[in-house]
């Protein structure tokens, strides 16, 4: 029985190598051919198994136990060996979520609600957005939510910043190659769908509970939509526009630098807009890891049934989303007004 | 040497083949099969079949046709902004084809400029950066690229635009942008890709002539790509017609107007305006030296001696010395025009 089982897996797991081949060389029909013949295969095993035992649910004609000891020793395995490694590695993160935290909260409260103002303004060039802007920061702080809203803050700006650094270079190689991209799509497409709490196990095992798996987990979260609006972005750019560009003997660097980037610029800080509000989304659940800030108040609201606690904190949440949200759109149709692609 | 030396753009038997599989179909027009059955058999698309232009330093050199017949395919040629499946293409008897990537890009900044038929301008930037664009490529610097650019956009007629963004401008401003953007390289060959073709008639007129003035100053080497005869007719002084990515007729252009050689060109030929197309000194009396009241210089076209007939019997033509070398009268004009035209007698 142990050979006939190593055979299966044998085969599936060949029939799986090849489909993956197939996709990343972009093989239509070798694709779709393989698709079938694994599920043809599948379905008869199944069957087969299931008339053997008589049963109807699905047969296991595979152990797949030894397979989820696997994944859990290794991790462990992970976690004894190179935990400390990690946590190094995860050092940089660290120094960026405290040193952002110790200098928002050095500044005073009226100047903070200043420089938002101000910002708003700057953006919209119009009275409106910078009223809101302070009432709601001066409404958070007599709330007294004002140390738990500036963490928050420097959670979100930082997991923001750290997604920016990854998710450009990766937009960008993505846009270039076609084979990459399609590497990457179904890992984006994972990041985004899996449920985050599948992640921060593992990451807290690693790390242990407190802000850099927080940190970690948000990150995971929020970093998708930016790298697929990069790549989008600069696949977009008129090919006019960059056919004149080589006409006139630019190098591949002038050409990314001078003309992808600026005028993909538009859909790019649509990416970041998105970051920021995913990244503020993963609020609640990263205070359970250990992260503080609203999020915390939200689930000391829950944990005690005091529903006013959670109601303010979660209007906080609200407060900050609109603020990050209207100034950097405003900033983004400012740009596109600037290179001419606002809509008319 | 054999490297087209004496011509500044030497295109040489050049087939492009759009699909996989190139090579076959490549292999298959040799075998001499038609492009039909190529492209029926194998699935691959012919852009280009065997074209073969020379192009003489100081000419302006037209090639026409329809869309879809690869002129706009053949002129990306030139500068590699395509490479052909087979054939080879000279600049000034360089070897485009064999340049490495650096010695293409330096092709690029010094020997070739382009002008494209929807501008291609850079959207974020100002009117005199984009003008410099070429410049600040090829690392001139900043001082020196704006004076530059300046000047270029004083002789398109662009002074007091220079802060501007190109979305502020109109499609002909646009365009006169894009060719003091090509002029600001100091290129001696043009290359224009349909550049007046998105422009609104009257504005086509204008930029047409305007390049005409252009280039009695500055004898570039221009390559224009046009659908429109008559355009072709006016700025050409000589013309290739293509059709389905082959050379059906290559001339000047009375020759292509007074002989077209397929009922293709003929086609195009019978709504042209002849009287911009021939040139008076290809039908006048030669040698002779009767005096006349009136001249036109050689160069002079049918509709221009037409309003002089309204007053005079005979026009003379000269020589740009001023000396006569004929003369023309308005009998042999008209009859120069009507023999191409369709015979109204029968058809109606």
């Amino acid at each position: 029985m142990a050979l006939t089982q190593l055979v299966i897996w044998l085969i599936i797991a060949a029939g799986f190598l090849s489909l993956i081949y197939a996709i990343i060389r972009e093989k239509l029909s070798m694709t779709m051919t393989l698709f079938a013949w694994l599920g043809v295969l599948v379905v008869i095993i199944a069957a087969a198994l299931s008339m053997q035992v008589g049963r109807d649910f699905f047969p296991d004609f595979i152990n797949t136990k030894p397979l989820r000891y696997w994944v859990d020793d290794g991790l462990n395995w992970v976690v004894a060996n190179w935990g400390d490694g990690f946590e190094a590695t995860a050092y940089p993160l660290q120094w960026l979520l405290l040193r952002t935290e110790k200098i928002l909260l050095s500044i005073p409260w009226w100047f903070l609600v200043a420089i938002f103002s101000s910002l708003a303004y700057l953006a919209t060039r119009r009275p409106a957005l910078p009223i809101l802007v302070a009432v709601g920061l001066i409404a958070m702080g007599m709330m007294e939510l004002w140390e738990d809203a500036v963490r928050t803050m420097a959670l979100m700006l930082a997991a923001t910043i750290t997604s920016i650094v990854i998710s450009l270079p990766l937009g960008i190689f993505m846009s270039r190659s076609l084979r990459f991209r399609r590497i990457m799509m179904p890992i984006l497409d994972l990041m985004q769908t899996m449920p985050s709490f599948v992640y921060l196990i593992p990451v807290v095992m690693i790390f242990g509970p407190g802000k850099v798996p927080a940190l970690i987990a948000t990150i995971i979260y929020a970093a998708p939509p930016l790298v697929r609006l990069t790549d989008l972005g600069i696949r977009q750019v008129d090919p006019n526009v960059m056919e004149a560009s080589r006409a006139f003997g630019t190098t591949p660097r002038q050409r990314l630098f001078g003309v992808q980037i600026p005028l993909a610029m538009p859909t790019i800080l649509a990416g970041v807009n998105q970051t920021t509000m995913m990244a503020l989304a993963m609020v609640v659940i990263a205070s359970m890891i250990g992260a503080g800030g609203l999020g915390y108040q939200v689930l000391q609201g829950i944990g005690r049934l005091e529903v006013s606690r959670g109601l303010f904190a979660g209007l906080g949440i609200v407060v900050l989303a609109i603020i990050f949200d209207r100034v950097s759109q405003a900033f983004g149709r400012q740009l596109q007004a600037r290179i001419g692609l606002a809509e008319r | 040497m054999t490297n087209g030396e004496n011509y500044a753009i030497d295109i040489r038997n050049v087939t492009k083949i759009f699909g996989d599989e190139p090579e076959t179909a490549l292999a298959m027009l040799k075998a001499g099969k038609s492009k039909t059955e190529v492209q029926a058999e194998t699935g691959q698309v012919i852009g280009i079949n065997d074209v073969s232009l020379q192009v003489e330093p100081g000419q302006v050199y037209v090639v026409m046709g329809l869309s879809g017949s690869g002129k706009s395919t053949l002129i990306r040629h030139v500068i590699r902004l395509i490479d052909p499946t087979s054939g080879e293409i000279y600049v000034n008897g360089e070897d485009v084809l064999g340049m490495s990537l650096p010695e293409l890009r330096e092709f690029r900044r010094s020997k070739i400029a382009m002008v494209f038929q929807k501008f291609g301008l850079l959207p974020h930037r100002s009117v005199i950066d984009n003008v410099a664009y070429g410049l600040e490529v090829s690392g001139v610097n900043r001082a020196k690229r704006l004076e530059t650019a300046a000047h270029w956009i004083e002789t398109v007629g662009l002074a007091g635009y220079e802060n501007s963004q190109p979305h502020q401008l109109s499609g002909g401003q646009q365009q006169r942008v894009g060719l003091a953007r090509a002029l600001t390289m100091d290129a001696d060959i043009l290359l224009m890709d349909e550049a007046f073709s998105a422009l609104d008639p009257l504005i086509r007129s204008g930029m047409q002539d305007e390049l005409l003035k252009l280039q009695s100053e500055l004898h570039k080497t221009i390559l224009f790509i046009t659908h429109d005869f008559d355009e072709a007719l006016k700025i050409g002084n000589r013309i290739a017609v293509l059709n389905d990515g082959a050379v059906v007729q290559e001339g000047p252009p009375e020759e292509i107007v007074l002989h077209p050689a397929d009922p293709h060109v003929e086609e195009f030929v019978q709504d042209v305006n002849k009287a911009r197309a021939i040139h008076v000194h290809t039908i006048m009396d030669k040698d002779i030296s009767e005096p006349v009241e009136v001249s036109v210089l050689d160069t002079a076209r049918c509709e221009d001696v037409l309003p002089l007939f309204a007053d005079y019997q005979w026009v003379g033509v000269e020589d740009s010395d001023g000396n006569q070398i004929g003369r023309v009268s308005a009998r042999r004009v008209i009859k120069a025009l009507a023999r191409f035209s369709k015979d109204v007698t029968t058809d109606s």
